[in-house]
């Protein structure tokens, strides 16, 4: 039997040494039983020279091992150079994720996925951008199960995807918070984002880890975790499940999904098995719920 | 009617502060229905359907305008309020509605095709192609900025869109781009995207632990303050967190956003009009800041360069403090 969903491997979204990333990518290629893998950078656009030169290689080496590569693309575009950084990767022949609306004219016409950073949140918008040639969506960070299953009965030829796992997106903006943290300001950054591979921890006052900084922008410290919710993803319609890159195995991590997609881990076992390659990071699926983001489910961390 | 210099679009939570805006001399007043299809949907705020008529008919019969925001984004299988809201501003009058969700825009447009639309400032529309997209695809008329631009960035967008565009003069200071938020959410479940409320007063609680007041949203702590410190709301990134040990308002320091010293920059860069912040606040308060910047606007207007401070408005100002925000590059 063929599996329901297929598993893809969501942007970088951390400022990693190019080495670092292009090793990353290897593995994903060799090494991760993942169907799509997403490259190009979506945070912020003072990064991209570092990794674009590879950005050709790796692709390469990623679509030779049966991988659909999907290009990224920026979160916020305000500079003509960040412009021309999306209308670049639009022309690149690859399938470009948009994550600004700015990248509906950049595609001109061609089929483009409309990534989590699109408000797409209800049905009239996504007939929209299924006129637009939008071929697949990722959920907003926001979406709840209810919302997915209103929108999958919608969805006709679209395919519907999920950030299944990892730190979430929570918003976007101009002035960088890295930057801000080590007194420094954006345009004189210094690239301290880079020191921190899994984001910067933000903690409340009285200690409690809550939020995460990653250049311009802000993050949840919770991983979600959407494992245990598998059958109803399925029943959903949901056809692609979202492993964003963190700093843990991500080879891994991607192992256990796909043990639990094709049913040799059940998903109470791949959520347990997942707890263990990241113990100290608090798994949250409070959106899925309808609720506060940073709500779980599942079993407390020990 | 002459064109305005700069066109002075102010906030109306209720009828009352309508009209006061509209006496103390606002172009344009802008409001929205007492439900969740608007960006400001607090407790005791907002307009019924005839208080909506009746304050059109108030800013009408002095030659003002009034501009309706609907202008969060409907609900997967609940769009019938928003749709409604569209089809009662269109039929009420209303000289624009503001909307920032594409399937909205979709509806107005084909169900209203001559009503005048305005993007809001909810859609965070940060460039010309992106404009240039909600132009060409629903004629919008005008585009509200997101808080993330320079003025240069600003005077270029201005000349290469085709459309009006609206700044933010003054009020609260959204750090993040505007529409694209969920920290709120994150600590709440209560999305200003879909529900219309940033850190809900339902969700606020301000407990007294050892000698200080702590202030928290969703449960989480924001803030924390001494005794002689004023308490500000939680709102998440107006916080105090802890980033490598260090204590510090990591996203935005209590400060409120003014633009007064800069308006002929503004001017300059080609803007249409000025949004003051604010459909949350009180009579007075609309009133006062409406006043000045109606007073600052009209010495511009007639030659006279820069005679109302930006302090003279201190007092409305979180922390007493205030900036120019992401119009100057060196905020970022």
């Amino acid at each position: 039997m063929t599996s329901p969903f297929k598993i893809s491997i969501g942007p970088l979204l951390f400022h990693w040494t190019p080495e670092r990333r292009r090793d990353f990518y290897f593995r994903m290629a060799d090494e991760a039983p993942v169907d799509v893998v997403h490259l190009g950078e979506v945070v912020c656009s003072k990064r991209a020279p570092f990794f674009d030169p590879m950005i050709p290689e790796v692709a390469e080496r990623l679509q030779k091992a049966g991988k659909e590569v999907v290009l990224s693309t920026l979160a916020l575009v305000t500079s003509d150079r960040e412009m021309e950084a999306l209308e670049g990767a639009a022309e690149a022949g690859l399938l470009v994720e948009i994550n600004d609306v700015a990248g509906v004219p950049a595609v001109k016409g061609r089929p483009f996925v409309a990534g989590p950073y699109i408000n797409l949140f209800n049905e009239d918008t996504l007939k929209v951008f299924e006129g637009l040639g939008a071929v697949r969506a990722c959920l907003h960070v926001e979406a709840s199960a209810q919302m997915a299953r209103l929108l999958s009965a919608v969805k006709g030829k679209m395919e519907l995807e999920m950030m299944v796992f990892g730190r979430l997106p929570l918003t976007v903006s101009a002035r960088c918070y890295h930057a801000r943290a080590h007194g420094l300001a954006k345009d004189s950054c210094q690239y301290v984002c880079g020191f921190d591979a899994d984001g910067k921890p933000v903690d409340t006052m009285d200690g409690q880890n809550i939020l995460i900084v990653n250049g311009t922008e802000t993050m949840s410290h919770g991983y979600v975790n959407l494992a245990g919710k598998l059958p109803e993803l399925q029943e959903i319609g949901i056809s692609h499940l979202r492993l964003m890159p963190q700093d843990v195995d991500m080879v891994a991590v991607s192992k256990l999904w796909r043990d639990a997609v094709d049913g040799r881990l059940s998903p109470a076992e791949a959520e347990s098995g997942l707890r263990g390659l990241c113990p100290e990071i608090p798994f949250v699926d409070g959106y899925w719920q309808g609720r506060e983001g940073l709500a779980w489910s599942g079993e407390e961390a020990e | 009617m002459n064109e305005p210099y700069l066109e002075l679009v102010c906030p109306a939570g209720t009828p009352a502060a309508l009209r006061a805006a509209v006496d103390a001399g606002a172009d344009t007043v802008y409001c929205g229905f007492r439900d969740e299809t608007n960006a400001r949907n607090f407790p005791g705020l907002n307009f019924d359907r005839r208080e909506m008529k009746e304050g059109i008919a108030y800013a009408h019969a002095k030659g003002r305008k009034v501009l309706i925001a609907i202008n969060t984004f409907p609900k997967a299988g609940n769009a019938a309020p928003w749709h409604k809201a569209v089809d009662d501003a269109h039929s009420l009058g209303a000289d624009a509605i503001i909307l920032a969700d594409i399937g909205l825009l979709d509806y107005a447009r084909r169900a209203h095709p001559a009503q005048r639309l305005h993007l809001s400032v909810q859609a965070a529309a940060s460039n010309a192609q992106a404009i240039g997209f909600y132009r060409d695809r629903f004629d919008v008329k005008r585009v509200v900025l997101p808080r993330v631009l320079t003025v240069d960035e600003i005077a270029k967008l201005t000349s290469e869109v085709g459309v009006e565009t609206e700044v933010f003069a003054f009020g609260g200071l959204c750090v993040m781009a505007e529409g694209r938020c969920a920290l709120s959410s994150y600590l709440t479940g209560t999305s200003p995207n879909s529900q219309g409320a940033c850190a809900p007063a339902s969700h606020v609680r301000y407990d007294e632990v050892d000698g200080k007041l702590m202030s928290r949203l969703g449960g989480i702590t924001i803030n924390s303050f001494e005794k002689n410190e004023p308490a500000g709301y939680p709102t998440p990134c107006k916080g105090r967190f802890v980033a490598d040990g260090k204590v510090s308002y990591l996203f935005e320091d209590p400060v409120s956003l003014n633009t007064i010293d800069i308006l002929p920059q503004l001017k300059a860069a080609g803007v249409t009009a000025l949004k003051i912040e604010g459909r949350q606040r009180g009579r007075a308060y609309v009133a006062e800041v409406v006043g000045t910047f109606r007073r600052a606007i009209d010495q511009l207007a007639g030659g006279h360069a820069g005679m109302v401070a930006a302090k003279s408005l201190d007092q409305h100002s979180e922390g007493g403090r205030q900036t120019t925000g992401a119009y100057k590059k060196s905020w970022r």
